[in-house]
């Protein structure tokens, strides 16, 4: 984490320092959407080949809990925006109850999304907990790569909140910096893990 | 005359040379303990920790390599079993993928260098970049947890259902292994490429950089974009062998050729990350022997660019038989014919600098000289793969292990051994014997060729590779080629010799021993901590020696001492 | 000792193959040549030391770097004209090719005639007539490769592959695995032997083949309880049990529960034996049991063959 204000003896101003990890956090995100893009790789590949066997699996997702996280991510993506604007204008405090919205509504997500795999566990198309009714072949590896694209999400979202929690504590003097450094690395970060579920959801639950 | 006394020659002292002042104001005075290497966050210190750490594995590889040799002179199994041979091909392959080759160059040098020839204090991100080192060496132990495990043996390639399903090797481990080195690969191009773009002193346009620069951010480039995706390829694996779900395997249900899709999607390109900081360092190497500028500065420079981005779209001719559509292996064919041309005109940009230029024959070049050479070759081999009849009857034999060795041993590492010598006297602030870095040059290409020219016709015989056993009509030309390995092997070790001899031997060298441009040279050697008393400014395009050559007073003392050979 | 310079050409296509490749050689050599030899010459002639003219060196010359870029890529462009054409000819066999099935597995090549010959390691083929190998891996990925013959196919687990050759000579060639797969990857090989039409009649004959592929996949269909389902004779039921014909599947659209449409191949028939629920026939219900766990892929064979004897109404 970078020292907020004190200049690194490598760059000339505090303003090349603030421009590079900002830049250096872009080229970062993007080794994540690459990450995802193997995945979604996968899951075309799966669509192309098996149509049909996909489109069930899809529909039969529980798409209204998968909506409402998808509105409850935008939601705290908006809230960690105003949040960095609060940094920038100078209102730590408040920025500091927007992190703790935005860490409660990606909590909620967390919630939503296990109660989401408790039913599918019931539902019995778990592989191998409970495989009761999954249909085999295309109908396993759908929900293979459901459970690894989700999964591997939520552990994002995890980091996610928990470099908003570092804005609280210990880093707190870091939403007192009015050029918003770390509280603008850690929103792209936030902001990325959302617009990485909001590909997931489509082509996972809204596939036809 | 006889130059192996050290005496008759000026860059090696008889007696010991104690510390010079330059070195003990430089970065290698900042601190002796274990401590101070341990934590620092000096890029030259971290680049002299990657050298190490390489230098280790490039031996465990090497000695991976010898056993294969060894075994291969008779067609039998006399020295290993099949199941111990096939451990050692595939350590040997992941040692030498992913903790020599893809670091070497761009983690030793690369890091050395890029601060100091943009004119920069350190790099942008200092502690990530020791970050990137200690993830480097927790995947290199791992690795080595492999082996102790008893090994693994599913080649460096994993190919499923055998990786996932079948091997009952350390195949888990061997992920890990792998899996932590890649974000080693990651940070390190994070940094780079930040650095090229925030951190270039005043002046120091994108069009003054030197092509060791630009080669290293292509390379960064393909770090970033190329990595992520064999990240996400293994966990997909390692899920499968550990937890069961079927991805890869038929039988639960996947398909094994989206594996392989996805594996070479990262590694073809990492090939690219294995050549293109050599092709940066032959530039530096042959425009500072001929004291010339390079030839057709920007296309040299944009076709590193070129060959990072077309280098991601020909994945596919690593899989011409493998069952994919014909279609899509015409497509990967063509598109593998157009990366070829960026290459040639490197090489053929380098042949017209060494026109009319003012060239003396020493050590750095003969190992530039041998990367072009052997390079050559290797990448016209590789245009023959291209052609589809020709793949079908070659691919997975020895034709291909011939083909990627010319370019990543025959040119890859001679570029390393090239720049470990030209840089060596800034690294160091000591000079060499030149006379045995000449041998060692030759020595090393001969020996080379020697060992994987053979391959060739092998390959075309119809020898397959990851061959144990082998058919016995092919002994001669396994023998040349494994008599060939212990002449590159003698080649290889000659150098840590006489450079480690020189730490104490070797006269000082000066800021600038070879008369070369580039800021790196106007610091003094060693450099002090932070590089540079002052921020450069630069004026001047990048190799702005003099025109017409050296002239008598601007011969570099040591060259004028060596008159007489 | 042998000298062995240069792999034997045991068909005209092997022979193509090679001038390709001496052809293709001939042009990298030109490509390269001028490295080579201006390397030298600019080495000893402007080496330091040698008094020559320097001056007015060229930094660039954007004609130069464009023509050198250029005309070695159409050049090269010739050739992958040339063995595109070549290639796409090898993956599309004659109609009168003779089919024989291949199993590969861990660590041994097994093939079966359609006349029901079976052989291990060993291959029997006549002289001058189309072969085209069916090929399928009972467990990881393998490599069919002939050498003489210069082809070479991936084999995958689950799917089938093809490769197509006409031997030209009679003798004895190689049969090597080329995809690493295990223990015994170097191991894995044996003997392609190519006969004359008569040799290869007199072997067909004294090989031990009481029954055709086909008929061994009948015997196959009747034991494991086919018929109950998908009738006697194939003809499909209107019983409680409904099962579609399987007369004159073979190569026929088969229209699918999800719309689309595919051809009752190899493949298809391969995976609704396998797996059935992967692609279900429309109007039928997903109740085919799976025999991915009951049958062995050389069985699969013997069953595609019976099915495609039924296309025609006749039982070999």
């Amino acid at each position: 984490m970078t020292e907020v204000r004190r200049l690194q003896p490598q760059f000339p101003t505090l303003e090349r320092q603030r421009d590079a990890d900002h830049f250096g956090m872009l080229i970062f995100l993007s080794t994540e959407v690459l990450i995802f893009g193997g995945l979604f790789v996968a899951l075309f590949v799966l669509r192309a080949q098996h149509s049909a066997e996909y489109a069930k699996s899809s529909m039969e997702m529980h798409y209204w809990l998968g909506g409402i996280n998808t509105a409850v991510l935008l939601t705290s993506s908006a809230i960690v925006a105003l949040m960095v604007e609060a940094v920038k204008s100078g209102s730590a405090r408040l920025a500091k109850w927007l992190l703790l919205a935005a860490i409660a509504l990606g909590l909620a997500f967390v919630a939503i999304k296990f109660t989401e795999y408790a039913l599918e566990y019931r539902d019995g198309v778990v592989p191998l907990l409970s495989p009761a009714h999954l249909r085999p072949g295309a109908g396993t590896l759908f929900m293979d790569l459901y459970f690894v694209a989700t999964g591997l999400h939520a552990l994002h979202v995890f980091g996610g909140m928990t470099l908003l929690a570092c804005l609280i504590w210990p880093f707190g003097r870091a939403r007192r910096d009015t050029s918003a450094v770390f509280a603008g690395n850690a929103a792209l970060y936030w902001h990325l893990v959302d617009v990485i579920w909001i590909f997931l959801y489509p082509t996972l639950y809204l596939a036809r | 005359m006889t130059e192996a006394l050290s005496h008759m020659n000026p860059r090696v002292s008889q007696e010991a040379i104690p510390d010079t002042a330059e070195e003990r104001r430089s970065y290698l005075a900042e601190g002796h303990s274990l401590k101070s290497w341990l934590t620092t966050t000096d890029h030259k210190r971290i680049a002299i920790l990657y050298l190490l750490s390489i230098t280790f594995f490039f031996a465990c590889g090497g000695v991976a390599a010898a056993l294969i040799r060894l075994d291969l002179l008779t067609p039998a199994p006399d020295l290993m079993t099949n199941d111990g041979y096939n451990r050692a091909f595939s350590l040997h392959g992941i040692i030498m993928v992913w903790f020599f080759l893809i670091p070497s160059i761009p983690t030793t040098f690369g890091n050395f260098l890029l601060p100091l020839m943009i004119g920069a204090k350190d790099l942008a991100f200092p502690r990530l970049n020791l970050a990137s080192w200690y993830i480097f060496v927790f995947g290199g132990l791992a690795t080595l947890a492999t082996v102790v495990l008893g090994g693994v043996d599913t080649g460096w390639t994993f190919y499923t259902p055998f990786s996932s399903t079948y091997s009952n090797g350390a195949v888990f481990m061997a992920i890990v292994a792998v899996f932590i080195s890649g974000f080693s690969s990651i940070l390190t191009g994070i940094n780079f490429i930040v650095t090229v773009h925030k951190l270039r002193c005043p002046g120091m346009t994108w069009g003054r950089l030197p092509l060791f620069v630009w080669s290293h951010y292509a390379t960064a480039i393909i770090f970033v974009l190329a990595t992520p995706v064999l990240t996400i390829t293994l966990v997909l694996v390692a899920l499968e062998r550990v937890v069961g779900i079927g991805i890869f395997d038929p039988h639960l249900g996947g398909d094994p050729l989206l594996f392989q899709h996805l594996f070479w999607f990262y590694s073809h390109p990492a090939v690219y990350i294995m050549v293109l900081p050599a092709m940066g360092v032959v530039s530096e190497l042959i425009t500072n022997a001929a004291h010339k500028q390079i030839f057709g500065y920007w296309f040299v420079a944009g076709s590193a660019i070129a060959i990072a981005v077309i280098g991601f779209m020909v994945w596919g001719h690593h899989m011409f038989v493998s069952g994919q559509s014909p279609y899509a292996s015409a497509i990967f064919s063509f598109l593998s014919i157009v990366v070829a041309v960026p290459s040639a005109i490197k090489v053929y940009n380098w042949t017209a600098t060494l026109h009319k230029g003012d060239i003396v024959i020493d050590g750095p070049l003969l190992y530039a000289l041998g990367f072009i050479g052997l390079f050559t070759v290797g990448g016209l081999t590789g245009l023959m793969l291209t052609m589809l009849p020709i793949d079908v009857h070659v691919t997975d034999t020895y034709f291909v292990v011939a083909h990627f060795h010319f370019i990543m041993v025959g040119g890859s590492v001679s570029a390393f051994f090239g720049a470990l010598h030209f840089w060596w006297p800034k690294i160091t602030g000591r000079l060499y014997n030149d006379k045995w870095a000449r041998i060692s040059a030759l020595l090393i290409f001969f020996g080379f060729v020697m060992t994987f020219g053979p391959q060739f016709l092998l390959g075309y015989e119809g020898m397959p590779r990851r061959y144990h056993v082998y058919p016995a009509v092919f002994q001669p030309l396994n023998v040349m080629s494994s008599v060939g390995a212990s002449v590159l092997a003698v080649g290889y070790l000659f150098p840590l010799l006489y450079l480690m001899w020189s730490l104490r031997y070797g006269k000082p060298a000066g800021p600038n021993p070879w008369g070369a441009t580039g800021l790196e040279w106007t610091t003094p050697s060693p450099p002090p901590k932070h590089n540079f008393e002052t921020v450069p400014v630069v004026d001047k395009q990048a190799y702005c020696y003099p025109v017409g050559g050296r002239g008598e007073q601007s011969r570099p003392r040591t060259q004028q001492a060596e008159a007489g050979e | 000792m042998n000298l062995y310079l240069w792999p034997t050409q045991a068909s005209h296509y092997a022979g193509q193959v090679d001038w390709l490749i001496g052809g293709f050689g001939l042009l990298v050599i030109a490509l390269a040549a001028p490295v080579f030899i201006l390397s030298g010459i600019y080495l000893i002639r402007f080496r330091h030391g040698r008094q020559v003219d320097r001056g007015n060196a060229e930094r660039g010359n954007a004609w130069l770097e464009t023509s050198w870029a250029l005309i070695p890529f159409v050049l090269v462009l010739g050739f992958y004209v040339v063995s595109t054409k070549m290639f796409f000819e090898q993956q599309s066999p004659p109609d009168n090719a003779l089919t024989i099935n291949v199993v590969a597995k861990q660590w041994m090549w097994k093939f079966q005639h359609a006349g029901g010959q079976a052989e291990i390691n060993e291959l029997h083929v006549p002289v001058g007539q189309p072969i085209r190998l069916v090929m399928t891996s009972q467990d990881v990925i393998h490599s069919l490769y002939l050498p003489e013959l210069r082809i070479k196919q991936d084999v995958l687990p689950g799917r089938y592959t093809q490769e197509w050759f006409t031997a030209s000579d009679t003798g004895r060639f190689a049969i090597r695995c080329a995809e690493y797969c295990g223990t015994d990857h170097s191991v894995m090989g044996g003997q392609i032997v190519v006969q004359t039409p008569a040799d290869f009649a007199r072997w067909q004959a004294q090989a031990g083949a009481d029954k055709s592929l086909a008929q061994r996949g009948h015997e196959l269909f009747d034991r494991l309880g086919c018929a109950g389902c998908h009738g006697g004779n194939a003809q499909g039921q209107d019983a409680a049990v409904r099962a579609p014909p399987l007369i004159g599947l073979y190569g026929r659209p088969v229209p699918l529960a999800d719309g689309s449409i595919v051809t009752g191949d190899d493949q298809y028939i391969h995976d609704s034996i396998m797996l059935p629920n992967k692609q279900v026939a429309a109007g039928y219900k997903p109740i085919m049991p799976p025999f991915g766990n009951v049958l062995n892929e050389e069985q699969v064979a013997q069953l595609g063959a019976f099915i495609r004897s039924l296309g025609t109404g006749e039982d070999k």
